[in-house]
């Protein structure tokens, strides 16, 4: 049993930076090449994380949030 | 259309019952002769019980349905006298092509370990086998089939069923101490005991043709997710005997079922894969839509259900017919044991307990191919398409590419039958696991293990010192490495972790009952029991 728990605290270092790097990956990217990129990403870290137990509470996190702005 | 294959009619009989209006009582009576009905029948034979096949039709498959073999499938047919046969007639593959638009996604091979009699996968029409089938259920004089007989109910007493019967010359009575129903996925036996039939329906439609043609593909499983040739659907393609080509389109939701099928609707598509300039001839096309579903239970009192009545899966992955033959496998044995009076009429809730969990096995198979490959939503299909455009470039994506993952038996691991291990093992071979094949010598001749494995119970012991074990009418047989076979090269004890003094007890359906480190008569009598469900 993996002890790894899905890290919920600030995490990334020089969060700015990391976030403008995200943004400017799509540029000259469609809509539509820009989302699948992001579709990419997801499945890139995915599998970087491995971790089931890690991936359904991320995955069941993303679901939560997106239901509770569903109004 | 053009035609390789002339089907036969056969011939239908009037029965003795029927002639002299003298209600018989069979042992078991058979619904439905086709690929599982059929194989039940002579598993059933080879375990000297006869059986009556009855069947509405008087004739083979239409088209070449069911397409795809699997090795365990093959073993269980090796063990009633024909995988020699199936396996040389049939087209044999292990490798899988996956093509995202125009290229190459991905690549699978079946990757089958050396040294088994049988191999991975073949291909081979389900009209052909069926009819070799039909001829072996003759030439065993223990199957009494007869055709053009049509259940028109069915009343279950406490001891028996009986069942009204159609024939040409009018209805009788029949009576079975058991009724297998190998009806179909439309069972009608289902209907008539009140079962239920439950699970999950898929709204796209898929075009199925066989195609004879001269055409120069390798032997492989090539599967196209949007293709140039058919945009935003996935087509699948398999190579048969006979030049005979199978071909399945996806149409989407909105095909119409009936003009999809019609020849100037079917040679355009096939003209856009193949080419203008292709010659090619339909011999059968059909438009089918699926369900992944199974029975509430495999068991109702004295009806049981084997094949496509007791569970239906999606066409990805070869798990209809593969898995009807091991429901076969399964029941056969233990309606044996009931029928002579070696165990209780609970061990055939053991069929329903050991076969509804492979059903649920492939079910969940099948249903996370088919959601691959039919995406339910624009998110979903786009998700979909990220992992097939990684798949080309990035190791990590290519295990997730889901075109059907192909039929494997499913071990019983959690089986009461089973009796858990008490020893250590660096063995696969787990109680409840079918039994792995391996190369060994016998008089000096090279033959298989699959192939000494006795018909009723065996020991096989790695080593001298096991004696053959009775427990009431039971007797299990020692099969020893060293003396009955011997292990040349050394693959027995490796996939069997052999060292000296183990013992495996084998059920009569190859799968592994218990397995230990030393002869032990008393927990072998034990695990018998066990595995007959008879309580001590």
């Amino acid at each position: 049993m993996s002890m790894t728990k899905l890290i919920t605290e600030p995490n990334i270092l020089d969060q700015d930076t990391f976030y403008a790097e995200l943004i400017n990956a799509q540029r000259q990217l469609s809509d539509e090449q820009a989302e699948s990129m992001v579709f990419k990403l997801a499945l890139i870290l995915c599998n970087h994380v491995g971790d089931r137990q890690v991936l359904r509470d991320a995955i069941e996190l993303a679901r939560d949030n997106t239901l509770a702005y569903a109004k | 259309m053009f035609q390789t294959y002339q089907a036969p009619k056969y011939k239908y009989q009037v029965s003795q019952e029927q002639l002299h209006q003298a209600v018989k009582r069979h042992p078991v009576v058979i619904v439905g002769a086709g690929p599982v009905g059929l194989t039940q029948a002579l598993d059933l034979a080879s375990r000297g019980v006869a059986s009556v096949v009855l069947d509405e039709d008087n004739t083979v498959s239409v088209g070449s349905r069911a397409v795809c073999y699997a090795k365990r499938t093959l073993e269980i047919w090796d063990r009633l006298g024909l995988g020699e046969e199936f396996a040389n007639r049939g087209i044999q593959w292990k490798v899988g092509k996956v093509f995202f638009k125009d290229d190459l996604a991905y690549q699978f091979d079946l990757l089958p370990e050396e040294e088994h009699k049988m191999p991975a996968m073949i291909n081979f029409q389900q009209y052909h086998l069926e009819e070799r089938l039909v001829k072996a259920c003759a030439d065993s004089g223990m199957v009494d089939l007869r055709w053009n007989h049509k259940i028109l109910s069915l009343k279950q007493a406490d001891s028996h069923v009986s069942l009204n019967v159609e024939t040409p010359d009018g209805i009788y009575k029949i009576e079975a101490d058991w009724l297998v129903a190998c009806d179909g996925a439309n069972s009608s036996i289902r209907g008539m005991v009140g079962a239920e039939f439950s699970g999950q329906y898929f709204q796209d439609r898929f075009l199925i043709a066989d195609v004879v043609m001269k055409a120069n593909f390798p032997t492989e499983r090539w599967f196209w997710f949007d293709p140039a040739f058919h945009k935003n659907q996935s087509v699948l393609l398999h190579k048969q005997s006979d030049n005979v080509w199978r071909i399945d389109f996806q149409l989407g939701w909105n095909a119409d079922p009936v003009e999809a099928k019609k020849p100037e609707n079917v040679i355009p598509l096939i003209q856009a894969m193949l080419g203008k300039d292709a010659e090619f001839e339909l011999e059968w096309v059909s438009v089918y839509q699926f369900a992944c579903r199974r029975i509430d239970n495999f068991r109702h009192h004295r009806v049981l259900f084997a094949g496509d009545s007791a569970h239906q899966v999606s066409p990805f992955g070869a798990r209809g017919a593969n898995s009807g033959v091991q429901d076969c496998d399964n029941l056969g044995w233990k309606l044996q044991a009931v029928l002579q009076g070696q165990a209780p009429i609970s061990l055939l809730d053991s069929y329903h307990e050991e076969r509804s969990y492979a059903a649920d096995d492939n079910i969940g198979h099948s249903t996370r191919a088919t959601d691959f490959i039919t995406p339910k939503s624009r998110t979903s299909t786009k998700l979909r398409n990220a992992v097939l455009e990684l798949a080309s470039s990035q190791l990590f994506a290519r295990p997730l590419v889901n075109s059907g993952r192909l039929s494997k038996p499913t071990p019983y691991l959690n089986s009461s039958l089973n009796t858990l291990d008490t020893d250590d093992f660096q063995s696969s071979m787990l109680p409840g696991t079918n039994c792995t094949d391996a190369p060994v010598m016998v008089n000096g001749q090279p033959t298989w293990l699959l192939n000494q494995l006795y018909a009723g119970f065996t020991l096989l012991s790695f080593g001298a010192g096991a004696t053959p074990v009775q427990i009431g009418s039971i007797r299990a047989e020692v099969l020893e490495e060293g003396k009955d076979l011997i292990d040349v090269k050394g693959l027995l004890k490796t996939r069997f972790d052999g060292r000296p003094g183990t013992v495996y007890l084998i059920r009569p359906d190859q799968h592994v009952a218990a397995r230990w480190r030393q002869f032990d008569v008393k927990a072998i009598q034990q695990a018998i029991q066990r595995s007959l469900t008879v309580t001590a």
